[in-house]
């Protein structure tokens, strides 16, 4: 059976997939319409219900909550993507040069990994945006630290295996040095695992960036993001609390739509399901 | 595992039930709801309004008590005598008055506590008030002279804040956690982050005339759960409710009263007036001319709150309404900062503190500034940064705060304050407001130093933050207006 | 053995002292000064100077270090800028409610992760399985915090069953305490459970696949006998494992949840602190929840060695 076959016939991939394009077709589509500006503040009109104007209603500056939910996509993909890429591009190259190098290389990355695990990762944000301010920024930085352990672990554990594979045992006794064949073979090789850990710290990375806009860390107004909208919600819980639904809700399906996609991944590159069953539970955020 | 869910469910069933012994009966009992914990519990030395929420009247007294209406009335003083050059005040002590830990109240204590107030390691906020009694003589155990080195047409409202209040030389340095003083209610208990409680003082001088046994003062910072504490009928009374989008809900109760009284809080956008541009008098009335007084009041007040268009309140003496020199009009806006050769679009940061009138206003002004050409950066701060960046360093363009001090037009003759308004014209006013012994000359003064920051635009005037008192039925006694931040608890009961 | 525990405990109090340095050293840059914070914002600078030489915060940082992790050392955990309280009296009430707090949710995790997660693998490939695992894919989708703003919803605004937030304390009585902590703890409890409910069914799937438990299934052993004699302790490893890291997460989510709920508890305290510039209290507290992570870390590592002491002799 063909990839792209079996891919079809995977459900989490196809639900997965059809989420994630979601995001990004909404992300985009805000980029140039959304019904009408998320900025517009129309106090008369505050806390109003879902209407024909304003699909999900306003919030408590008469904002439209659709509008602000389809911009802040954008930022959840935003903040996404660049922590992601951190801690893929560092973690990556700490966990390849230390499966390369091993010794005492990989004894560093490897404790510092740890060190970093055995940290109470949303603490060191709050601590880190407490010290820097709150900000987007400074929540893709602290967002992104985390993810470069994660990386490293992943990458050196299929480094490792890789090494021990025979075409690399032939390149090595072939003279080619050692990193040729990390660029050659070993990375080739790594990206499908690396991939899956992709869509699922895609995922924590929006739940945590959720979490840091809700306590006011994160993302700052007016700017609008899901975890913001979900703490302005909570003050008006009373009057108004569908508020609270709809952005929930955008998180919800966001972070679903990545995990189901790093599952039919997972089992699409993997089919024989020789994986281990306990891979990386996503039970840090 | 059967069983282990049983006992799980029962467990479930038996915490849902509600709390046993909130039954009717108690009517000795209050919880009032208040939004900021106190940093500490000694008025003289921390400048937190909480402060004087939990503590003032209750705990500590001071010579003079100002009522709720504002005006000066006698309280550990039962009567003063002034001479004619404003100068020499003499209190008459009341005579029999103990602390709370048994020590006689006496004409030294009133020396001590003011000295203390003065002293150079004093932390007191009002400290200047202090500083400037030239001497405390006390003929008597019951009599205090005290000599001014110049008028101080507000020395005997001073002197009944709650930086005025009177403390017990023993056990002054550790009031801030074990207050001592003469009040009606002793301290009990404090759960950090949660809740402070005071307790009836049998040995209070009326304690026959206090109605409550204890009172809890319940921190609630959210709205969402301040809303939730009273329909849940945890807190009886909530002084100054913070979620006032929620009010239609109380009013429509008839298990509740809800009042809506004035406060000395004064919201401005304040400007810091010696950074480029606004050092310019025509910037500062372009953004005074942006601002839709109306729109902030219903957005980040929910419709209540008094326009000002000076640092002065309706409630105070000789107040004037300027908000008619500064209308909303955005197209003279924009023709002012044309005039004042500014280049478009003008990048500025508005910080803003955490309370709503900050946060949701700071929004709206944002947005307002924007149709003119200002574009401001929306920069979230916690208190601490607040007072170390905006107040202490100076470093901001725009902020939004609420002065709750009254008759604080003293501030804007202080050139290092944080606005960096640098006028000797106003100065020359305030001289004339401080030393002036005739009240309707000295009203004149008020009005022209009213008009004078007004004219100058040195801020943008918003409005004066509501009171907005929610109860049980049945509570009465409580505050309507807050001309100063406090819950005189002496003369609250149950019906 | 003795040389497993050796290394394991070196990289205990290695890992403590890192996360010393860490705190201390981020802390140092926070802006804001204390003793102007304390003071507010009249004080004159003189007046400030002196505050901050009782309180020790002009001392150059290397002594301050010192000072500090001495002070822990011997259980003093210094003053509080911010209340003028000692530390200990601040962080050991917010403890009795983060405390109980995790262990509620961290109890009501377990039980309905494993009873999931076990009927799951019992029913593999079939309806209940099915739905199991589709309800505890949306599970770890959740915020835990809009889980929380749900759960009052519909328990505090619409049914009125229990408070939206706060905590009376627990001299308020046991049930009065208890009933402010259980929608916190479900709120926690949901989203961990799911995951939980995950690994134990691919834990038990996994293990039922071994040759061992084939050959004991074709010798005519039940399956439930095969399930609790060999499956159960094989499986043990990876839910482990997960609890140990549920724990630890649990331990800091307090954090957000407290937040969600206004609980005085340790992660209210450090957030207030840090509001506050009360650096002291700052520091104790992270550095107390660091501990209690690594701790719950370390322990998990002995736990591995008791279940299978192979371990002990693979690489780590």
């Amino acid at each position: 059976m063909s990839l792209s076959a079996r891919a079809a016939g995977n459900r989490s991939f196809a639900v997965g997939g059809l989420l994630t394009l979601a995001l990004l077709a909404t992300a985009a589509l805000s980029l140039v319409w959304t019904p009408l500006s998320p900025y517009l503040i129309d106090v008369p009109q505050k806390l109003q219900l879902p209407s024909a104007r304003h699909w999900f209603g306003t919030d408590s500056l008469g904002r439209d909550v659709f509008s602000m939910l389809m911009v802040g996509a954008q930022n959840s993909i935003l903040v996404g993507v660049i922590a992601v890429s951190v801690g893929l591009l560092l973690g990556t190259a700490l966990g390849v040069l230390a499966a390369e190098r091993r010794g005492w290389v990989e004894e560093a990355v490897m404790r510092l990994a740890d060190f970093t695990f055995a940290f109470p990762a949303i603490l060191l944000a709050i601590m880190f945006t407490a010290v820097l301010g709150a900000g987007i920024v400074n929540s893709i930085i602290a967002i992104g630290i985390f993810n470069v352990p994660i990386f490293a672990r992943v990458a050196r554990g299929s480094a490792k295996a890789i090494w021990q594979r025979d075409f690399v045992m032939a390149a090595r006794a072939a003279g080619r040095n050692r990193l040729g064949i990390t660029l050659v073979h070993i990375l080739p090789n790594i990206l499908s695992v690396l991939s899956v850990q992709v869509t699922i710290q895609f995922a924590n990375a929006i739940l945590w960036e959720a979490a840091l806009s809700y306590l006011g860390l994160g993302t700052q107004p007016p700017q609008p993001s899901w975890g913001r909208m979900l703490n302005d919600a909570q003050a008006q819980l009373f009057q108004a609390p569908w508020l609270a639904l709809f952005p929930g809700f955008a998180i919800m399906l966001a972070v679903l739509g990545l995990n189901l996609l790093g599952d039919g991944l997972r089992d699409l590159l993997d089919p024989r399901g020789t994986r281990r069953a306990i891979a990386a539970p996503p039970a840090r955020r | 595992m059967p069983r282990t869910c049983y006992a799980i469910a029962a467990a479930i069933a038996i915490a849902l039930l509600p709390a046993s012994g909130h039954g009717e009966e108690k009517k000795d009992t209050l919880v009032l709801g208040m939004i900021l914990e106190p940093p500490g519990l000694d008025p003289t030395a921390g400048a937190a309004a909480a402060i004087g929420e939990v503590t003032h009247y209750n705990i500590f007294e001071g010579l003079t008590k100002i009522t709720a209406d504002g005006t000066v009335a006698p309280l550990l003083a039962e009567s003063w005598s002034v001479s004619p050059d404003q100068k020499t005040y003499t209190f008459r002590l009341r005579g029999g008055i103990r602390f709370q830990n048994d020590e006689p109240f006496t004409a030294a204590d009133v020396k001590f506590s003011f000295e203390r107030d003065a002293a150079e390691s004093s932390t007191n906020k009002e400290k200047a008030v202090y500083a400037d009694i030239a001497a405390i003589e006390t003929p008597d155990p019951l009599t205090v002279v005290l000599r001014l080195k110049q008028v101080n047409a507000n020395f005997l409202f001073n002197l009944g804040e709650n930086t005025g209040v009177i403390l017990e030389p023993k056990s002054a340095a550790s009031d801030a956690t074990h207050p001592v003083g003469t009040g009606p209610f002793t301290f009990d208990n404090w759960v950090k982050g949660a809740s402070i409680t005071l307790a009836k003082w049998p040995g209070y001088r009326d304690a026959a005339a206090i109605k409550l046994d204890r009172v809890t003062f319940r921190i609630v910072n959210d709205p969402a759960a301040q809303v939730a504490g009273l329909l849940a009928g945890d807190i009886d009374a909530f002084p100054r409710f913070g979620a006032l989008d929620s009010l239609k809900q109380f009013q429509g109760d008839a298990r509740f009263t809800v009042t809506v009284g004035s406060t000395e809080g004064k919201t401005i956008l304040a400007i810091n007036n010696k950074r480029k541009p606004f050092d310019d008098v025509r910037v500062r009335r372009a953004i005074a001319a942006a601002i839709d007084r109306k729109a902030i009041i219903d957005g980040a007040s929910n419709g209540m709150g008094v326009p000002i268009g000076s640092h002065y309140t309706p409630n105070d003496p000789f107040y004037i309404d300027l908000t008619g020199r500064s209308p909303y009009d955005p197209a003279k806006a924009k023709a002012l900062l044309k005039e004042a050769g500014v280049s478009l679009p003008l990048k500025v940061t508005l910080t803003l503190p955490p309370p709503p009138y900050a946060r949701q206003g700071g929004q709206i002004i944002a947005a307002e500034l924007a149709e003119i050409g200002i574009d401001a950066r929306i920069e979230m701060v916690e208190w601490a940064q607040w007072l170390d960046g905006v107040y202490k360093h100076k470093n901001y363009d725009l902020t939004i705060i609420s002065h709750v001090e009254p008759r604080d037009l003293a501030i804007y003759a202080n050139p290092d304050y944080y606005f960096q308004y640098d006028s000797k014209e106003f100065r020359d006013i305030m001289e004339k407001v401080n030393t002036t012994a005739d009240a309707s000359e000295r009203g004149r003064w008020l009005e022209a130093a009213q008009r004078g920051i007004a004219e100058d635009a040195v801020n943008a005037f918003l409005y004066v933050l509501p009171q907005v008192t929610v109860a049980k039925k049945g509570v009465r006694g409580l505050w309507r207006n807050s001309p100063i931040f406090a819950n005189d608890l002496a003369a609250v009961s149950w019906q | 053995m003795g040389r497993f525990l050796l290394q394991r405990l070196a990289g205990f109090v290695a890992t403590l002292v890192a996360a010393s340095v860490v705190v201390f050293l981020v802390l140092e840059v926070l802006p804001g000064d204390a003793a102007q914070v304390m003071l507010g914002p009249e004080a004159p600078a003189e007046t400030v100077r002196a505050l901050a030489h009782k309180l020790g915060v002009d001392r150059p940082p290397l002594a301050r270090y010192l000072g500090w992790v001495e002070g822990m050392a011997t259980g003093d955990l210094g003053t509080s800028y911010a209340y003028d309280t000692p530390v200990g009296e601040l962080v050991a009430p917010s403890l009795a409610l983060t405390l109980p707090l995790a262990a509620l949710a961290m109890t009501l995790n377990t039980v309905l992760g494993l009873t999931l997660g076990l009927y799951a693998a019992s029913r593999h490939n079939r309806l209940g399985d099915i739905v199991v695992m589709s309800l505890s894919q949306i599970g770890i989708a959740l915020p835990t915090f809009w889980v929380g703003i749900l759960l009052i919803l519909l328990f505090a605004v619409a049914l009125g069953w229990l408070p939206a937030g706060g905590f009376p304390g627990w001299s308020a009585g046991f049930w009065p305490a208890l009933r402010a902590l259980i929608l916190p703890a479900v709120a926690l409890a949901l989203v961990q459970g799911a995951i939980l409910a995950r690994v134990t069914r691919a834990a038990v799937l996994d293990v039922m696949r071994e040759d061992f438990v084939r050959t004991a299934l074709a010798k005519g052993l039940s399956p439930g006998a095969a399930l609790r004699r060999h499956v159960l302790r094989n499986a043990m490893i990876p839910i482990v494992t997960v609890l140990g890291l549920q724990l630890s997460s649990l331990l800091v989510l307090t954090i957000v949840v407290e937040n969600v709920f206004s609980l005085p508890g340790l992660g209210h305290l450090i957030l207030n602190a840090i509001a506050n510039r009360d650096i002291v209290v700052v520091r104790d507290a992270v550095m107390l929840l660091a501990a209690m992570v690594v701790v719950v870390n370390f322990v998990v590592d002995l736990l591995y060695v008791a279940i299978d002491p192979r371990l002990s002799l693979r690489e780590p």
